[in-house]
């Protein structure tokens, strides 16, 4: 596909939504300029009021190009060692999803494992790992916070990691027990007949088998690792991290400032997927698929 | 110590019986099936509750199990209303508005590639994005009530839900559409007899990770802000006065509703999809 055709249409409908976001920009916020002419004892003709919808300190939506200044003025506006730099915030957020996907890889790849290898594993835990996803984890994150509080943890990485890693190990889990048994019978007989062992099997054919599920697996565990440290930077102040700026932007009412931190959540999460992304392609290279 | 050394006892016992059972012509049964996990289920509740009794850890850190079932069974009526306000005025008309729109706009630019070229990778990433974050925006402007709730559940569900049914509307095979063709159908009989049906294993792989989203979005919302009852608000309050067995009673509850939801999309899938290989063992 060309150029054209995969990237104008992409174009087109950001364009749309851009459009529409400052329709409603006008529309929400204009509530607020004619409450406030109505309560001055004047009145604002149309064409009046929407300049003013456009830069209001606490818009009820704020226009895109006010939300963009915002958050260059958070990445950029400041040193990235400011505690108002969405920067160190992200970074925050950052080192907190990396160990809760870490600890999700290591926890999804080693059941995996067991699943594959043990029958009764396969038969007792992996309902339970199916069942362990419906429930709503930001049921258990304040308690997972306090919990780690009472244990002596004062730092938030610990339980950050364990919600996190709780999101994205379940993803990893099913692509690697896929990946694992995806070997066929005639493969595996093969090695039989080659005297492999049980751990040469794994090494030789399970293993390299199981890794395009396994990298597949990485983009949906990534997002989701993301979306547990911010979920787990929520609740009962937190005061670091993306989640934490959405909180303050929440209770102070300060529209921007939640805003901006979205957006920069958005980024980080592209930035993580197109990572991930790029180590899939050199893994690949390296052991040796075609592109 | 004695009461954590017999379960251990009992929780090794149940290994073994799980490990013989696995082995054993019972676990090609159905009853089997069931049977092994619910005994793995069990051995953890037990294992939990001696390791509460026979190492004295205070309730403040955590509640044995029986504890938290004492405390379900004293607060049924304030379980239920939180339940009703979070689960059933929140998360379920979310989940039924945000899919059915994400239906309705799948269909309404099928007949334009260039819109699904378009919408089909923005909707990819938005589906990755925390969208969560957007809770305390939407709780701001639609206030406290349940319909915040809602609506959070409605913007979560609905990017993953567009995703999957843009990708089943397209899941019908060349063949089949040719045949429609040469049968004379019209674009919206090949829709409604071909197609659609072709994209309901997507549609319910959709629903049943909606189905888990909508939990998760009604219960966040609630910490920015709900009446005084609600999951979430029970959840939040209760932590900070460490009366974790009501916690841990809300989370039974989730774990219930959520089970409860993902089992309802899987038994009308079972009924609706009977004809896909998946369907079939």
């Amino acid at each position: 596909m060309s150029l054209r055709q995969t990237v104008l249409p992409i174009l087109t409908i950001l364009a749309g939504i851009i459009v529409l976001w400052y329709l409603a920009a006008v529309w929400m916020n204009s509530t607020w300029i004619y409450d406030q002419a109505e309560r001055a004892g004047t009145t604002v003709s149309f064409a009046e009021m929407v300049p003013q919808t456009m830069s209001l300190d606490r818009p009820l939506l704020p226009p895109p190009h006010q939300v963009g200044a915002e958050l260059w003025k958070g990445l950029f506006g400041q040193a990235v060692t400011s505690k108002r730099s969405l920067v160190y915030h992200g970074f925050v957020t950052f080192k907190g999803t990396m160990m809760g996907f870490g600890l999700g890889i290591i926890a999804g790849v080693l059941l995996a494992m067991a699943i594959v290898r043990f029958r009764v594993m396969d038969m007792s835990v992996m309902p339970w790992a199916i069942i362990s996803q419906t429930v709503p984890i930001v049921a258990l994150a304040p308690m997972i916070i306090t919990l780690s509080s009472q244990l002596g943890l004062s730092d938030r990485d610990v339980p950050k990691a364990i919600i996190a890693a709780y999101l994205s190990f379940f993803p990893v889990l099913v692509s690697m027990v896929k990946g694992l048994r995806a070997p066929d019978q005639m493969q595996l007989d093969l090695l039989k007949t080659y005297g492999a062992g049980e751990a040469a099997t794994f090494l030789k054919l399970r293993l390299p088998a199981s890794m395009p599920y396994f990298f597949a697996s990485l983009k949906v565990a990534v997002a989701a690792s993301l979306v547990g440290t911010i979920v787990g930077e929520l609740p009962t102040g937190a005061i670091e991290g993306l989640g934490a700026r959405m909180l303050i932007g929440s209770q102070f009412g300060e529209p921007l400032i939640m805003w901006a931190a979205l957006f920069a959540a958005a980024i980080l999460a592209g930035l993580l997927i197109v990572a991930v992304g790029i180590v899939e392609r050199l893994a690949r290279k390296r052991m040796g698929v075609p592109a | 110590m004695s009461a954590l050394l017999f379960a251990l006892l009992v929780w090794l016992a149940a290994w073994a019986l799980n490990v013989w059972l696995a082995g054993s012509p019972v676990a090609k049964t159905r009853f089997g099936k069931a049977l092994v996990p619910l005994i793995f289920g069990a051995t953890l509740l037990v294992l939990w509750e001696g390791l509460v009794r026979g190492l004295g850890i205070a309730p403040v850190i955590l509640p044995a199990p029986s504890a938290i079932a004492a405390k379900i069974a004293t607060s049924l009526p304030m379980l239920w209303q939180d339940f009703a306000q979070t689960i059933l005025k929140g998360a379920i008309p979310g989940f039924l508005i945000g899919s059915g729109a994400a239906f309705l706009t799948a269909v309404a630019i099928d007949r334009s590639p260039f819109l699904q070229r378009g919408l089909l990778p923005i909707g990819n990433f938005v589906a990755a994005l925390p969208i969560v974050g957007l809770a305390p925006i939407l709780v701001m402007w639609f206030g406290f009530g349940w319909e915040s709730k809602a609506a959070v559940v409605v913007v979560m569900v609905f990017f993953p839900m567009l995703v999957n049914i843009v990708a089943g509307l397209q899941a019908s095979e060349r063949m089949q559409r040719d045949l429609m063709a040469t049968w004379g159908a019209s674009y919206l009989q090949t829709l409604v007899k071909l197609r659609l049906p072709a994209a309901l294993p997507f549609v319910f792989n959709g629903l049943k990770i909606a189905s888990t989203l909508a939990l998760i979005g009604a219960i966040v919302a609630e910490f920015f802000g709900s009446p005084t009852f609600g999951m979430g608000f029970r959840i939040s309050t209760e932590v900070g006065r460490l009366g974790l067995d009501m916690v841990w009673a809300e989370i039974a509850v989730a774990a219930l509703a959520g089970s409860l939801l993902y089992g309802i999309v899987a038994l009308i899938e079972r009924w609706m999809t009977f004809w896909h290989p998946s369907q079939r063992h």
